[in-house]
């Protein structure tokens, strides 16, 4: 397939991965934030090119995963109720709340739609004028603009039945959360390319002189991660820390501007609740108050909802690199795809799901 | 896709092939004390029609253990028993799809064409099928005559007759305009025993042609994409080119047909009840152009995708030009490729040699395939 199959040469990605081994003299430990770059190391096991000396571990930038427990309880919560059409992206029906998952809500008659883009949970808002329909927005910079941009114009087209349920999280501060913290092993990031080809790169400059380390923005492709990778350990390797761009065919330093002005007419930054995590300040995007009108939390008045995680899942650690998946007691056990004990075995791109689709039998067992 | 939900692949009963004995274990009886074998889930998900996981564990934990007979446990896509000196093969399927009608097929071709395919998996020739319609009321009267004109279209080009059948209509709201079951006989003429436990160590795995097709058809006629070229369903007979095959010299020890849940499930499937590994080549896989492009914008993996008129071989290694060269020879299997082999290795496993050089597994879908969210 033209401009994919160019980024998924072997005889391309086995050069890259001997430049790498040419270039290491020491371990180095890289954390890639995207979900999609996670399952892309796992599905073509780049890290298997890799020498030993280069420790990927996965990011938090699964929005499937990331998104708290607490929030798909309220959208199973308005989704049970009469005269209610919930829609969201598809792969948040499967990620389990405290108790059930939005496709037991829908099994027990609730009306759950799988849409490919918020403007068509618009259509249906419009289609069902006699019933409230909710979006269920989750996502990091890249999904913002989209979600922004149907809030705007329900706004505009007067649609009184549209509320939109806002999970949005963001990039930088979840960063910053985690080479702040103590126990921290991260020494350089692959940045996620989408969410730099909305917002650009500047906002990740401070954080790269702040904290020494390494950023590049990188794509998804095997060849995009290897050259990514390659960029990132001859930074480590050579002592500088910048912020570089490998993603050239997507991204520019200053980002989509006509997306970001149509994200910061509709939302703010808001503190938010990251699953596994916790509560990271001016870490999400909520609907601004001149949009209040078009949030379901108040709406439906579902504010006094509030839960804890399960206790069994480790995916906090996991998304903060502190853990591999296979080094959970439950993985594989009582926490499988089908059966999930946390979001990072939900989606294809969280990394305990990719772990067990494509690693299971080779790291049964080990217990490092 | 959930176009064929309930008993799918095992809807099979009766005397086992060996013996001719009736074999079924003590009877079970349902009564408040016996609980729900499933505890998991208390309702049936649409995740339990899709082909993968879900759908396997409620086979394999509530119809098998039920049923319990040999022919069952065989988990072939149709039962295989002997009477008198004839060997038949006895299938059934339901039909569910929306929309009815699609790029490529309708829900009547797709009826007739998915129980003559599970016929030719097991080695025989489609003879005699019975269908059973749901209908909603209130249905137009033309859309039925289409569907039913297709099907008729569709039988004679697989050379079977529809011999008996039964109507039903349910209240408005009760149905999704119409519902098929077709179930079908056909008659075993090769003395060969084909079912997945015949697959040994170093067969050689041949694709009957591109994978994907139905699946991407239908989602995007379901979902509204718009393509360039619209995707058409690869729905069609497959028991033309599995005589093609079955006439030749070549020893095939196994067919599956692929539909739900892809080639992935069909491969899983085989290496979990033969008890061997199976090692594909990712770049061997032939899918088209349009078909790939459609699955990356919506995350999907064309290994996952259903498909309705391909089916994958396991031939003994040194026949493997043979089947090939048999299965070419009909426009059905114009494009097969040999994709992979088996081996002793780890019971159960697939995997995959990738694009770019490394070996990653190959797993069945768990439920329905969810786009992915960016």
């Amino acid at each position: 397939m033209k401009y994919l199959d160019e980024y998924r040469d072997a005889e391309t990605a086995q050069k890259l991965a001997r430049a790498i081994r040419g270039l290491t003299t020491r371990p180095w430990t890289i954390m890639e934030i995207c979900g999609g770059q996670t399952h892309a190391i796992i599905r073509y096991g780049i890290d298997g090119l890799l020498t030993k000396d280069i420790n990927l571990v996965h990011g938090p930038g699964c929005p499937v995963c990331v998104t708290p427990a607490e929030l798909i309880d309220k959208a199973i919560a308005i989704a049970s109720r009469p005269g209610t059409i919930v829609c969201s992206f598809g792969d948040m029906l499967r990620v389990p709340g405290t108790g059930r998952d939005l496709l037991s809500a829908k099994a027990a008659g609730g009306d759950v739609r799988v849409v490919y883009s918020p403007t068509d949970s618009l259509r249906v808002a419009r289609e069902n004028p006699d019933r409230q329909v909710v979006f269920f927005a989750v996502g990091f910079e890249t999904t913002a603009p989209a979600n922004a941009a149907a809030v705007f114009d329900a706004h505009r087209l007067g649609i009184p039945n549209f509320s939109m349920l806002v999970s949005h999280v963001l990039v930088p501060p979840a960063m910053e959360a985690i080479l702040s913290s103590k126990t921290n092993r991260v020494q350089g990031f692959l940045a996620a390319g989408h969410v730099c080809a909305v917002m650009g790169w500047t906002e990740y400059e401070p954080l790269a002189a702040k904290y020494g380390v390494p950023i590049v923005v990188t794509g998804f492709e095997p060849l995009d991660i290897l050259q990514g990778i390659h960029m990132c350990v001859r930074q480590l390797e050579e002592g500088r820390a910048e912020v570089e761009n490998q993603y050239t065919r997507s991204v520019q330093r200053e980002g989509n501007v006509a997306a970001q002005k149509i994200m910061t007419e509709v939302f703010q930054v808001v503190h938010r609740k990251w699953r596994g995590i916790g509560e990271i300040p001016r870490s999400g995007l909520g609907l601004r108050s001149k949009y209040a009108a078009y949030d379901a939390e108040q709406r439906f008045e579902l504010e006094a909802i509030t839960v804890d995680e399960p206790k069994e899942c480790i995916s906090g650690l996991v998304l903060q690199g502190l853990k591999r998946p296979h080094e959970c007691a439950e993985f594989g056990g009582k926490c499988t795809p089908e059966h999930p004990l946390g979001a990072t075995m939900v989606s294809s791109e969280g990394a305990c799901a990719a772990y067990y689709r494509y690693r299971r039998l080779i790291h049964k067992g080990e217990r490092p | 896709m959930t176009e064929r939900n309930g008993f799918p692949r095992t809807g099979s009963n009766g005397a086992p092939e060996d013996d001719g004995k009736n074999t079924a274990g003590t009877p079970v009886e349902f009564s408040a004390s016996c609980p729900v074998p499933i505890s998991e889930y208390p309702q049936i998900l649409l995740a339990h029609g899709g082909g993968g996981r879900l759908t396997r564990t409620l086979i394999d934990s509530m119809f098998v253990p039920t049923f319990d007979n040999a022919m069952l446990d065989a988990k072939h896509d149709g039962a295989v028993f002997r009477i008198g000196s004839c060997r038949l093969a006895l299938s059934t399927d339901s039909y569910v799809v929306k929309p009815l009608f699609f790029p490529g097929g309708d829900i009547g071709s797709l009826a007739v064409h998915g129980t003559v395919n599970d016929l030719a998996m097991c080695g025989a020739r489609p003879l005699y099928m019975a269908a059973g319609l749901v209908l909603e009321e209130g249905l137009a009267m033309d859309t039925l005559w289409r569907i039913v004109q297709s099907m008729q279209a569709a039988a004679k080009k697989a050379d079977v007759q529809i011999v008996t059948g039964d109507t039903k209509v349910v209240d408005r709201g009760k149905g999704d305009q119409i519902f098929i079951n077709t179930a079908g006989v056909g008659l075993v003429e090769t003395s060969r025993s084909l079912k997945p436990d015949q697959v040994k160590a170093g067969d050689t795995v041949i694709l009957s042609g591109d994978i994907g097709r139905h699946g991407m058809a239908i989602m995007a006629a379901r979902e509204g994409l718009e393509f360039e070229h619209a995707i058409d369903s690869d729905s069609a007979p497959l028991n033309g080119v599995v005589a093609k095959l079955l006439n030749s010299s070549a020893y095939v020890h196994c067919m599956r047909d692929l539909t739900r849940g892809g080639l992935a499930a069909a491969l899983v499937e085989i290496a979990e009840s033969a008890g061997v590994q199976i090692d594909i080549q990712e770049t061997a896989i032939p899918v088209r152009e349009d078909v790939r492009a459609a699955c990356e914008i919506l995350g999907l993996d064309p290994l996952h995708v259903a498909n309705e008129g391909r089916f994958v071989v396991f031939v003994a290694s040194e026949e493997a030009e043979e089947a090939l060269a048999a299965m070419r020879s009909h426009p059905l299997g114009a494009t097969a490729a040999v994709i992979g082999r088996v081996q002793e290795g780890t019971p159960g496993l697939v995997t995959a040699r990738t694009r770019i050089g490394t070996t990653s597994i190959v797993d069945m879908p768990s439920g329905e395939l969810l786009p992915r969210i960016c």
